[in-house]
């Protein structure tokens, strides 16, 4: 089953007759997509639920080439990235893991994890990495965190909180222009307060710098009150997809009881 | 007195010549987090082409530079061979060390040792012929000691630029470099090649030390290097105004230390080796002893 796009004038992501199986030709071949369609439109933040293999992960992976599909293509922006490398699909892309380790560099400072991001794109040649003129602007974004880590920049990140990681890696993934913004279930680690806070934030970055956005979320709370597009992953298929006017007639309950539905399919 | 000055003046010698190695294996080793063999390999490397260079009449300051340039070649094939091949890391390291064996016989050709005496080296031609007359049972330290300062000083400086900050972080968290939209495995490869360019240079000075390069002269030296990498860095970790490339060049000298106080007090030559590897064996274990109570936290990556 696909969902056909239904705003195909203006999309930025177009996934086309995706196919991808997990081990193939072994007891534990896994047919997740078959001719998957999803497309999403210029600025749209669009939140993505779905049970335990349903593939949403999976979509991420595709997006950002950690994988390779099978056949079908991908394209960003009109740009066909299907066969391009994992670092290639950065340039445009950025991404926020689940993991609050990933995002930054541990043993380098903030100021030098910030130089670091900042210079994405240009050439990493022999010129000094931090630029002291930039100090200040990256002060500056770092107070909009809220956080105090303005008064921080030269503690090595390793020693930050998961929160305080993930909200810098929010902002590191974010400082230079990106087309598509990727968040992979960046406050399934943190505790209910911090994620709180990172999803605030979320939701203030994406709409300042009007970012196109995939966010996979396991909370489906975050998926009703954040973005404006909604869709519920199964077994490799959207059952849900709505957007706009759609989605905010949806209560938590109405997905719950969707999601168990699902869920008793697959004898969960 | 006089024996206790001259031992101290080879200690420093020594020391000096081995930290430059140092160095080079805390990139790789340290920073990159890369176990490399390939060192046993590119330290007879340098002695070699020094001593090819130098019997025909090289500038041995230049012969210098040859070597280091050498020994980063030897280093991108190995990191050639891990990252674009896809072979593990020790086995590449292990495969350009077998391999270096031969090629550094050709270059000495085909004797295991060949010696130049008599011939300009760094520490008795060029700047060296213009200390005064007392200075000269120093010059061997005064000149590895420069060549050591040198290699540091560029390092440190490297490892503030755009590129070192990338090579810092690709040791550290791969995935970050890839985020940003670059390749990891090109640091990699650049990483090797600086660790091994920096083996080299210290064969190279050895070399020019003894006056002649012996083709094995390699055994040993990833033990020693990691010896004093570990050494250095454990002891050293916690004084704020010293760099991690000084530290290693102290462990070196610390290391070379240990063994000139073992020889002197009647150990036999033939337990060098052993007690090079016993030595290594303690730091290692003084080292986790250490870290232990201190260490970080670990967040496993989480796939899929």
């Amino acid at each position: 089953m696909s969902i056909q796009p239904k705003s195909d004038g203006n999309a930025l992501v177009r996934m086309e007759h995706i196919y991808k199986t997990f081990n193939p030709h072994s007891v534990n071949e896994v047919v997740l997509f078959q001719d998957f369609n999803l497309s999403i439109a210029e600025g749209q933040f669009v939140s993505v639920v779905g049970s335990n293999g349903s593939g949403k992960t999976t979509i991420l992976n595709l997006l950002c080439g950690s994988i390779p599909v099978d056949s079908g293509t991908i394209t960003v922006g009109g740009r066909d990235i299907t066969r391009l490398k994992e670092y290639q699909h950065s340039k445009f892309i950025g991404r926020v893991f689940q993991d609050p380790g990933k995002g930054t560099c541990p043993e380098l400072t903030i100021l030098e994890n910030m130089a670091l991001a900042d210079n994405k794109g240009g050439a990493y040649n022999l010129r000094r990495g931090v630029n002291k003129k930039r100090i200040d602007a990256y002060r500056t974004q770092l107070e909009l965190l809220k956080l105090g880590l303005e008064d921080k920049l030269n503690l090595s990140v390793g020693s930050l909180s998961g929160g305080q990681r993930q909200a810098l890696a929010l902002l590191i993934c974010t400082m230079t222009p990106i087309d598509l913004l990727i968040l992979d279930e960046h406050t399934a680690a943190l505790d209910p307060k911090s994620s709180e806070n990172v999803m605030q934030l979320t939701e203030r970055i994406v709409r300042e710098k009007k970012l196109t956005t995939l966010m996979v979320t396991h909370n489906l709370k975050f998926a009703i009150n954040y973005g404006d597009r909604l869709v519920m992953m199964h077994r490799g298929s959207v059952v849900l997809d709505a957007a706009s006017e759609q989605k905010s007639v949806l209560s938590t309950r109405d997905l719950t009881e969707k999601f168990n539905q699902i869920s008793l399919e697959d004898g969960n | 007195m006089d024996i206790a000055l001259g031992l101290l003046i080879n200690v420093l010698e020594e020391g000096f010549i081995y930290g430059i190695m140092a160095i080079g294996v805390y990139i790789t080793y340290t920073v990159l987090d890369f176990p490399d063999l390939s060192v046993d390999g590119t330290f007879p490397l340098g002695a070699c082409v020094t001593a090819a260079l130098i019997t025909a009449g090289v500038n041995p300051w230049l012969a210098c530079l040859i070597a280091f340039v050498c020994g980063g070649l030897a280093g991108c094939i190995t990191g050639f061979l891990h990252v674009k091949l896809g072979i593990t890391d020790l086995l590449s390291g292990i495969l350009v060390m077998t391999g270096l064996w031969s090629v550094n016989l050709v270059i000495t050709g085909g004797s295991s040792i060949l010696p130049f005496y008599n011939r300009n080296t760094i520490f008795n031609a060029g700047p060296a012929a213009l200390l005064p007359e007392a200075a000269s049972p120093y010059r061997i330290v005064i000149f590895a000691g420069i060549v050591c300062l040198i290699v540091k000083l560029l390092l440190d400086a490297y490892l503030k630029t755009r590129s070192g900050l990338l090579l810092r972080a690709s040791g550290n968290n791969a995935q970050y470099v890839t985020s940003l939209g670059k390749n990891p495995g090109t640091m990699k490869i650049i990483g090797l090649a600086i660790g091994n360019a920096c083996t080299a240079l210290a064969g190279c000075i050895l070399a020019q030390q003894g006056e002649s390069a012996n083709v094995s002269s390699g055994t040993g030296m990833v033990v020693m290097a990691l010896a004093s990498v570990i050494i250095g860095t454990s002891l050293f970790r916690k004084v704020k105004f010293i760099k991690p490339t000084l530290s290693v060049v102290l462990g070196a000298i610390l290391y070379k230390a240990c063994l000139v106080i073992a020889m002197q007090l009647g150990l036999p030559t033939n337990f060098l080796k052993l007690l090079m590897a016993v030595l290594f064996t303690l730091a290692l274990v003084s080292n986790n002893l250490l870290s232990g109570r201190r260490r970080k936290q670990h967040v496993n990556p989480t796939q899929i």
